[in-house]
């Protein structure tokens, strides 16, 4: 009774190959190692804690430097370390980097200095990275809950507020939800052709050509992309994003602006670019849509709030508009565009986030637009640096965020998508007024009250000049990152 | 192309009407005769004895909590224990590895505090 | 024996009671047991399939979709208890701080 035939050397018939997962494998280790150290020493040193997770996040970087131009496949093809892969991983260590540095500031403010903080960061950070690295619905599926899980305890973290509670529930509960239908997706989608690696589910479906107008490879699709949606934010699967950034530890809200939503987008091309490019036809149509809708829908709710934490919610739902515009083209610029644009929105994103930090008060007070009054002239050096990321964000030359934008959108217009890339650039017209509106407080409102001594700590000091480096450099310079993000898409 | 959806959106238009219209239906016509024994909470045919909202104490669902947590590994343990013989010393290192990280978890939890009861 | 539809066509109602469930119900832990409910219908679909096709990716799939489900639970639980402890109440009518 024995219907099982085992190969002679197992690991090699399964596949086993650790240099494809090397990243992953190393910031496991280095975030359990930490998960035991922080029971084991006092609260006075929590902040080590910090400074071994960003040793960590730079290893990880070099192992995935070293990694480009030589890809790596394993587990029966469940992974791919290609310079797809490696883009995005170094995005998502980039972003964790920046998170790093301005959390420890916030959690002394806010009274709820748990070291737990770092390994979920890197927890999340893994699953992330498995998520651009799986070609297995299986593994894509993995990475999407090990990062979603990491993320409801961060965006619950300071468990003293209210808010906080209420946007980790709330990202839990909706999450939760999402992941129903992306797994049924999934299901539906193993049915229709018999397997769950991402380049056999396109094999199969180029040989029968028939399968296209099956209902049930359709219904998965739709499925699939609600769930993805779901989790990039896009409208109308966004209802969550503006309460759970608004509620979430801010360091937590830039994390999750930029590393997540990258991840989802990593996993989101693979699969409808790799698996699903017959049905090209089906999908950009809906992308279309959505693109509209999530950049309209960000924009204009954005226009009229008065909370900066949830301003910067609804431009990351617009932001995620854009990318997806990048996305429906589906050529070598526009997806370029992707690439290049999440990990510029990464730099701005969370260097603004790091200034609403400094700004903000003990029970995340003073997070309104208001309280900007006169901050430009008080504190000049910090005034210029959110000035350009809130240019950037805008997409006003000569920030990342106009390159990006303009890449996104000629991709679009190359693929004959004229009027998508009007209603983009219509809506980044639309856009700058809110981020003005934040500028015109800074420079031309008297401050209301006295403003203390912001004490910037040198790891925050760290963070801004990584970000406004990171900015201004590709801003000005594009060529080196847009090569790495051409040679990335040839996937 | 957006021509294909059609018949769905008809499907989903006839869907929320028939649904709508059941609700309001049954509001209007059906019969509607409450008393005390039937709004009273079912309870194996028994009086029911005070009340059933009583509070836990958040112990109970921290063991639960991580009761889930280590009995579900168990669900990767049964087929490897199955064909462990046949995977050699690569499936005794790869089962190795998994016990590490949760024995990881295991000491996290235990240096926690939360494993004890008082 | 049972066809391959009947298996479908009960995983498809699981999966809409589910998420119907999750709509209209107002308990964060019932509202859970929806999520749960619907994850399970998943794993349904997945061994029908699985056993239909003769491949066992489906229900190896399965066995993840468990793991990680368990996970949620403890996860949402804590959450949970969190909540209560500052509201006295997992209602979700009380998730009201923020509102657009």
């Amino acid at each position: 009774m024995d219907m099982l035939q085992f190969p002679a050397n197992i690991a090699a018939a399964a596949g086993v190959n650790f240099a494809a997962i090397m990243p992953e494998v190393i910031l496991s280790v280095i975030a359990m190692a930490l998960l035991l150290v922080n029971v084991f020493i006092n609260s006075e040193q929590k902040a080590y804690l910090g400074y071994l997770s960003l040793i960590g996040i730079v290893v990880t970087f070099f192992s995935v430097v070293s990694g480009w131009g030589a890809p790596q496949s394993g587990f029966n093809n469940s992974v791919l370390q290609d310079n797809f892969s490696l883009f995005f991983k170094g995005t998502f260590l980039v972003s964790a980097f920046l998170t790093i540095l301005i959390t420890d500031q916030y959690l002394k403010r806010e009274e709820c200095n748990w070291g737990e903080i770092y390994p979920l960061i890197l927890f999340a950070t893994v699953g992330m990275m498995l998520m651009a690295s799986g070609t297995d619905l299986m593994t894509i599926f993995l990475g999407l809950e090990v990062l979603s899980v990491s993320l409801y305890v961060l965006a619950g973290f300071n468990r003293a507020n209210l808010k906080s509670n209420e946007a980790g529930l709330k990202y839990f509960l909706l999450g939760a939800f999402s992941t129903g239908f992306l797994l049924y997706g999934m299901a539906l989608i193993y049915g229709s052709t018999g397997t769950t690696r991402v380049a056999a589910i396109a094999s199969y479906i180029s040989q029968n050509g028939m399968v296209l107008s099956n209902p049930m490879l359709v219904a998965g699709m739709l499925l699939m992309a609600v769930g993805f949606s779901f989790k990039i934010a896009a409208a109308p699967f966004h209802m969550w994003t503006p309460d759970v950034y608004e509620g979430a530890p801010t360091p937590m809200t830039a994390f999750m602006s930029v590393g997540p939503k990258a991840a989802g987008f990593a996993a989101f091309l693979r699969v409808f670019i790799v698996a699903l490019p017959a049905m090209k036809a089906d999908w950009s149509e809906l992308l279309w849509v959505l693109a509209v809708l999530t950049m309209t829908v960000g924009n204009i709710t954005a226009l009229k709030q008065t909370n900066i934490k949830r301003m910067l919610a609804y431009s990351s739902i617009a932001h995620a508009g854009y990318v997806l515009v990048g996305f429906t083209a589906g050529n070598a610029v526009g997806t370029a565009g992707v690439l290049f644009y999440m990990l510029s929105y990464a730099f701005m994103n969370i260097g603004a986030f790091a200034i609403i930090v400094l700004v903000g008060r003990k029970g995340e007070e003073n997070n309104n637009v208001s309280d900007y009054a006169g901050f430009g002239f008080k504190h000049p050096v910090l005034g210029m640096c959110m000035s350009i990321f809130l240019f950037s964000l805008a997409g006003i030359p000569p920030a990342a965020g106009f390159i990006g934008k303009f890449y996104l959108f000629s991709g679009a217009i190359q693929a004959g998508y004229v009027w998508l890339a009007i209603i983009g650039v219509l809506n980044s017209a639309a856009s700058v007024y809110y981020y003005l509106r934040v500028m015109v407080f800074m420079y031309m409102k008297d401050p209301t009250e006295e403003f203390d001594w912001l004490a910037v700590s040198p790891s925050l000091a760290l963070c801004l000049l990584l970000s406004v480096a990171g900015v201004l450099i590709p801003g000005i310079v594009p060529g080196t990152l847009l090569d790495l993000a051409q040679k990335a898409i040839l996937m | 192309m957006l021509g294909a959806y059609l018949p769905i959106i008809f499907l989903v238009v006839i869907a929320a009407v028939f649904g709508f219209a059941s609700l309001c239906f049954s509001s209007l016509i059906g019969q509607k005769k409450p008393s005390e024994v039937k709004l009273a909470p079912y309870e194996c045919g028994c009086e029911p004895v005070g009340s059933a909202r009583e509070r836990f104490s958040v112990k109970f669902y921290i063991i639960a909590m991580l009761f889930i947590l280590f009995d579900i590994e168990a669900v990767f343990l049964y087929p490897w224990a199955i064909i462990y013989k046949k995977l050699g010393m690569f499936g005794v290192m790869e089962m190795a590895v998994f016990i590490v990280i949760l024995f990881v978890g295991y000491i996290y939890v235990w240096k926690k505090g939360a494993l004890e009861w008082e | 024996m049972l066809s391959l539809h009947s298996y479908l066509i009960l995983s498809a109602i699981l999966f809409s009671i589910g998420a119907i469930g999750v709509l209209i119900r107002r308990n964060a832990i019932v509202i859970f047991m929806c999520v749960e409910l619907m994850l399970n219908s998943v794993n349904l679909t997945f061994i029908a399939f699985s056993k239909y096709l003769g491949n066992m990716d489906g229900q190896i799939f399965v066995f993840f979709v468990m793991t990680v489900a368990a996970a949620e639970a403890a996860v949402g639980l804590a959450l949970m208890i969190a909540f209560y402890k500052n509201r006295e109440s997992i209602d979700v009518e009380d998730l009201n701080l923020m509102k657009w």
